[in-house]
């Protein structure tokens, strides 16, 4: 009980549990978005994985790190247009729309991979990002790396772009009522698509992430259900911004937690249980907190319903 | 009611230009003729009303001028200058704006947030919400509409909605403003601080095109009455001279009905079986009852309609003696019997049911005919042995039905029920709910059929009402909803009229006239919020 | 940029669409391929040799397509109710699980049963077990209205861990070195080889006559018509007296069961004891497998041969030119997305403002 406790107060544990966080707050924030437009994304599991290949694969060829950023952004990007193109054009099913970008994003980029590397034993490696503390007084935030500041600063800044600005109040109304949108003479079609490539570039950042803050290489199953795990956080953060973030640490928290009980070989208070349990103790909390919210969520309007213009 | 239109206090000048201009505008949509060559004079610091029922054109021609459909031919005009078609944008540039009959509103954001999108350039960094707040107060008390900018829509009342709805026009800078069917669900005292508005807006120089049912309000609010039928223009005048008898028969109309009830079968059914009871039944929705203590009877062979404009209960009747919805409150019996609310009962006593919405209630667009003739009696033995359909006797009964009916299906029985044209679904419809699978010509012991013959040309509509003649001789009962006053009097026994989910008294046909049922029904509220009066307001 | 719906669609055109997304998607790979450094007519030429050139690709092909048969018309019969269904991967590992708790028992030998029995026994475990798991999800749409499509593919994650921890725990087989792996199912529990030295099992005979049986469902029962029904249009279908509820609840469990069936063939066929990479994501691919059947469960067994064509002969080519397993993944995906597109048109006209 007492290394429990001992554990929960330690600094090392709340660093690890930002760490962890970071990709969750970008990805979530990058499916808020498209959301609040109406568009569900399901592509957030592939873009991740691209975006994750991409940024890595320009920093080993020689590009600084942020330069990765922005490659895996476009990519994130490039991506959305598809997913834009398929939902908002087509008007096809978002849900396999999304699938489908997710089966495509992941095998695009292992085969890149593969293709780059052809035989190697164990995965090159890179310099990734170092941590903050050469500049950086605050605890905890100072052994994060910038990708993590830039995470905790997009969250207000996106919620002031949703609830402060016109084109935030353009994209949640056209998540609610497209026709009010078409009414006061704006397009609907632009600003789903606009959304939708906004949110995939976050989710290609998240992505980036992994391979150049979190690890330093590129290993296939690396983003592991994360991007499932966000689409169930911004359910949980009833689409809100600032919830995104409290439910992204709330995660962290309790992968953290199970990453350190496993090590400890401690066991939960005292009682011994097989590490997959740990490993599982994520999964179920997103699970739970959808079902938690389910009833009370105020989701957005109109979405997952197409907009046929011209349809009244 | 005193006259809002002559207390304006700067009256437009005779010989002004008008405000708004339209000429010859023609719509089509496939088949029907929804404008036929309209034109229409406005002028500053006027009302005018645009009248005619449901599917008269009224909607389309605000549409066209509001720019979201394009006129096949003829062009708007605003103060001179040409109104470009199909674009909200330029209509709204040029000072239309529009109260939509289904409000565009999003329910989870503010009224303020409501009523700023589109105000700002979309790349502003900042959106000036205090300043919009105040402008937003100031226009607001400048016409007397109470408003609260933070108030989230989704908890407003309709009332207050509409006024959110006004205020969204009169902060982008309108000058001329489009009411369609505004007092729909105000009550009585919105209604009237709704005209202590507009009287407001005129008096300073704006004009006002008020769509309505209600002659009353009509008369008391507007300068000049212009009356939709089919399409056409058909009466135009100054609200001075008209009376409301003459404005009921101009909306209506009377056309020779090909199929009609002969008289006397009226007095015949009274005496026989009741099919249908209502007692005391009411239906409780969200915000104010859907229907207040309805007494009806229907007997067998007899047919009552109901008329009355869409959206004041007709849906949640059709619901509940279709076996969706179960009353609050009063008693149901159908033979004599209760039925709970399961669908599938209310098909195995004997119910024809006609829904509304074809396509999406009546049938299934993506399955086949012969699949969509079976949809309700594949449970019965006949169609269905160990759970596996019979294929075969399926298909016998659905060619059956094809041909009695006279469905014309291009594709044969295979082909998706998407794939026919409205009348035709409507008798595929119609013959599925008509038919037994025994071939005993029993006939249902009650249909209640809700706007049967919606938009059907001439002949669809013939064919159905005969088919609807040939069950009640057979025995059925006959229950018609409809807004269509033609319809009713050809085949009613009986008429009541439902107002505000109550219904009057289901009186013999001999004792209604055009005029006063056009009056009952136009005394009614018909709902802001019905997309082609599919669903009531609640 | 309009969409118009089609009254009647030609015949052509519906043989059209998919060879047209194929061939589509074949142009689009082909720059991959390019890039990899292989001749491209070579490489494709090897790909389809690899999946089907010889008796030996043949068998190996069919092999590798018995489970996505499976998972494909589990996938297929869900999505049809517009249950999305994503996971039948946790579906089939919770079935083999259960098979082998049923036929492994006491090293092998199991209850004092005829095999047959324990069959019969091992194989509605498997179904129980995948069935069950798909009831979760489903109980949850239905009665709180939480997106099925979050809940299955977490599942799929947690499975996979329970799987893990039984694989190191009680079920492991103390026998086998290096890797974990469960204890095996009883020889005789073990299905039979269709031809002799080939990987080739009668798994595919019970797979072909189930995509029969639940087309002959779909099409002639009143389940089958049911679930059509509901799928295309739940509000007409309650209208008309359906039970719209139930028939999705028969739909999750018809699904899970397929995807348990699924683990349980590939542990009875394979190997006879169940490891943590048995399945290279049989799960998903049952996802792509379905939307390129059109949901068709006799397409399904078209679409699951092409894909496992793809993947065998992608091993092959890979081995022979150089080019990355992985282009199998990417074709499919590929032709995923083509082939909807390419649906659509069927559908819909295009017209232009």
């Amino acid at each position: 009980m007492a290394e429990t406790l001992d554990l929960l107060l330690g600094v090392p544990f709340w660093v690890a549990v930002l760490r962890i966080a970071t990709p969750l707050v970008l990805g979530t924030l990058g499916v808020l978005l498209c959301e609040r437009a109406g568009v569900l994304h399901l592509g957030i599991e592939g873009i991740m994985v691209a975006g994750a290949f991409a940024g890595w694969l320009t920093v080993y060829h020689g590009g600084g790190l942020w330069s990765g950023v922005v490659v895996a952004a476009l990519v994130g990007m490039a991506f959305g247009a598809l997913h834009a193109a398929l939902t908002v054009g087509l008007s096809l099913s978002q849900h396999v729309s999304g699938l489908g970008i997710t089966l495509l994003a992941t095998s695009l980029a292992s085969y890149a991979y593969r293709v780059s590397f052809p035989k190697v034993d164990s995965p090159p490696t890179i310099q990734a990002f170092t941590d903050m503390s050469g500049w950086l007084p605050l605890p905890v935030l100072n052994e994060q790396t910038p990708l993590t500041l830039l995470a905790l600063v997009l969250v207000p800044a996106l919620a002031w772009l949703l609830y402060r600005t016109p084109l935030g109040l353009a994209l949640r109304m056209v998540g609610e009522n497209p026709e009010a949108v078409e009414g006061q003479g704006l397009s609907v079609a632009r600003l789903r698509a606009g959304a939708v490539i906004a949110g995939s570039a976050l989710m290609g950042v998240a992505g980036a992430f992994l391979t150049l803050a979190a690890f330093n290489a590129f290993y296939f199953n690396m983003v592991n259900g994360r991007g499932w795990v966000c689409v169930a956080l911004v359910v949980f953060a009833s689409w809100r911004p600032g919830r995104a973030l409290a439910g992204a640490l709330l995660f962290g928290f309790f992968d953290a937690l199970q990453l350190r009980l496993q090590q400890a070989g401690s066991g939960l208070f005292g009682l011994q249980v097989p590490y997959q349990f740990y490993l599982m103790l994520p999964y179920v909390m997103a699970i739970v907190a959808l079902l938690v919210v389910a009833r009370r969520a105020s989701y957005p309007q109109a979405l997952m319903k197409p907009y046929r213009k011209g349809q009244r | 009611m005193a006259r809002v239109g002559s207390l304006s206090a700067s009256p437009a000048a005779p010989d002004a230009p008008p405000l708004l201009r339209l000429t010859g505008i023609t719509k089509r949509f496939g088949d029907l003729l929804a404008n036929d060559a309209i034109s229409l004079e406005l002028k500053a610091g006027e009302v005018l009303a645009l009248l005619g029922e449901n599917g008269a054109g009224k909607s389309t021609l605000v549409s066209i001028l509001f720019g979201h459909h394009v006129a096949d031919a003829g062009h708007i005009e605003v103060d001179g200058r040409a109104l470009p078609p199909g674009e909200p944008k330029a209509a709204l540039a040029a000072g239309i704006g529009m109260v939509h009959q289904h409000f565009t509103l999003a329910d989870n954001l503010s009224v303020l947030d409501n009523v700023m999108l589109g105000t700002e350039p979309l790349w502003r960094l900042r959106s000036e919400r205090a300043a919009a707040r105040a402008r937003l107060l100031q226009i607001a008390q400048r016409f007397g509409l109470r408003v609260e900018p933070d108030a989230r829509v989704g908890e407003l009342s309709v009332g207050e909605r509409q006024r959110v709805e006004i205020l969204k026009a009169l902060t982008r800078g309108a000058r001329v403003l489009i009411l369609d069917e505004p007092t729909a669900v105000l009550t009585p005292q919105e209604s009237t601080s709704l005209f202590a508005t507009l009287q407001h807006l005129v008096a300073s120089g704006m004009a006002v095109v008020f769509i309505s049912h209600k002659l009353d309000e009509v008369l008391a609010v507007a300068d000049r009455v212009v009356v939709l039928r089919a399409g056409r223009l058909v009466a135009q005048m100054r609200a001075s001279q008209a009376d409301k008898a003459q404005l009921a028969e101009a909306m209506v109309g009377r056309t020779v009905a090909a199929v009609a009830r002969e008289r006397g079968a009226a007095a015949a059914s009274a005496t026989r079986p009741l099919a249908c009871t209502l007692r005391d039944a009411s239906v409780h929705g969200a915000q104010r009852r859907l229907l207040e203590r309805i007494n009806l009877d229907v007997h067998a062979g007899e047919v009552v309609a109901i008329a009355g404009v869409a959206g004041n209960g007709q849906q949640t009747l059709a619901d509940v003696l279709s076996g969706l919805r179960a009353l609050d409150a009063g008693t149901l019996a159908i033979g004599g019997r209760a039925l709970p609310a399961q669908p599938r009962a209310w098909v195995d006593a004997g119910v024809a049911r006609i829904p509304e919405d074809r396509l999406g209630v009546g049938a299934i667009g993506e399955l086949a005919i012969w699949e969509n003739a079976l949809l309700e009696r594949y449970v019965s033995r006949r169609f269905a042995r160990w759970g596996v359909v019979r294929r075969e006797q399926a298909r016998e009964h659905a060619r059956r039905i094809v041909e009695r009916f006279d469905v014309r299906a291009g594709g044969g029985l295979d082909a998706r029920a998407a794939t026919l044209s409205g009348g035709n679904l409507q008798k595929l419809i119609l013959g599925r709910a008509l038919t037994s699978p025994r071939y005993r010509d029993i006939a249902p012991t009650l249909i209640v059929a809700h706007q049967p013959t919606w938009g059907l040309d001439v002949g669809a509509v013939a064919d159905v009402h005969r088919r609807l003649l040939e069950a009640c001789h057979a025995g059925a009962a006959l229950l018609l909803i409809s807004e269509d006053l033609d319809e009713i009097f050809a085949l009613a026994d009986r008429i009541a009229v439902i107002a505000r989910g109550r219904l009057t008294e289901a009186r013999p046909r001999e004792q209604w006239t055009l005029a006063s049922l056009g009056l009952a029904m136009a005394d009614a509220a018909a709902p802001a919020n019905a997309p082609l009066a599919l669903h009531d307001a609640s | 940029m309009r969409l118009e719906p089609r009254l009647r669609t030609p015949l052509w055109l519906w043989l059209a669409a998919p060879v047209a997304a194929l061939a589509g998607t074949l142009v689009i790979t082909s720059l991959l391929v390019a890039w990899a450094g292989a001749p491209v007519t070579r490489a494709y030429a090897l790909l389809l040799q690899g999946g089907f050139g010889s008796r030996f690709a043949w068998t190996e092909t069919l092999t590798r397509a018995t489970p996505l048969i499976l998972t494909g018309l589990a996938v297929a019969v869900a999505f049809r109710a517009r249950l999305y269904n994503i996971g039948a991967e946790g579906q089939l590992y919770a079935g083999a699980l259960a098979a082998v708790a049923v036929g492994g028992l006491h090293g092998g030998v199991g209850w004092a049963l005829p095999s047959s029995l324990l069959f019969a026994l091992m194989i509605a475990a498997a179904c129980a077990a995948g069935a069950l798991l798909l009831w979760v999800p489903a109980w949850l749409k239905l009665r709180l209205g939480v997106d099925e499509v979050v809940t299955t593919l977490l599942l799929n994650f947690i499975v996979l861990l329970l799987v893990s921890a039984m694989l190191d725990g009680p079920m492991k087989d103390p026998t086998a070195l290096g890797w974990p792996q469960s204890v095996a199912i009883a020889d005789a529990l073990q299905l039979g080889k269709l031809i002799e030295r080939s990987r080739l099992h009668s798994g595919l005979l019970g797979a072909l006559l189930l995509s029969l049986l639940l087309a002959a469902l779909l099409r002639f029962t009143t389940l089958g018509f049911e679930i059509r029904a509901a799928g295309a249009n739940a509000r007409a279908a309650a209208f008309a007296g359906m039970p719209v509820r139930t028939a999705i609840w028969k739909v999750a469990l018809l699904s899970g069961a397929l995807a348990g069936l699924a683990g349980a063939v590939e542990v009875a066929g394979r190997a006879g004891y169940v490891t943590l990479d048995m399945s290279p994501g049989y799960g998903y691919s049952g996802i792509v497998v379905a939307m390129l059947a059109a949901l068709h469960p006799l397409g399904v067994v078209a679409a699951a041969v092409f894909v496992a064509g793809m993947l065998v002969g992608a091993d092959s080519m890979s081995r022979a030119v150089g080019v990355p397993t992985y282009i199998a993944d990417v074709i499919v995906a590929v032709a995923l997305i083509a082939v909807l597109i390419a649906t659509l048109g069927v559908r819909w006209r295009v017209r232009w403002r």
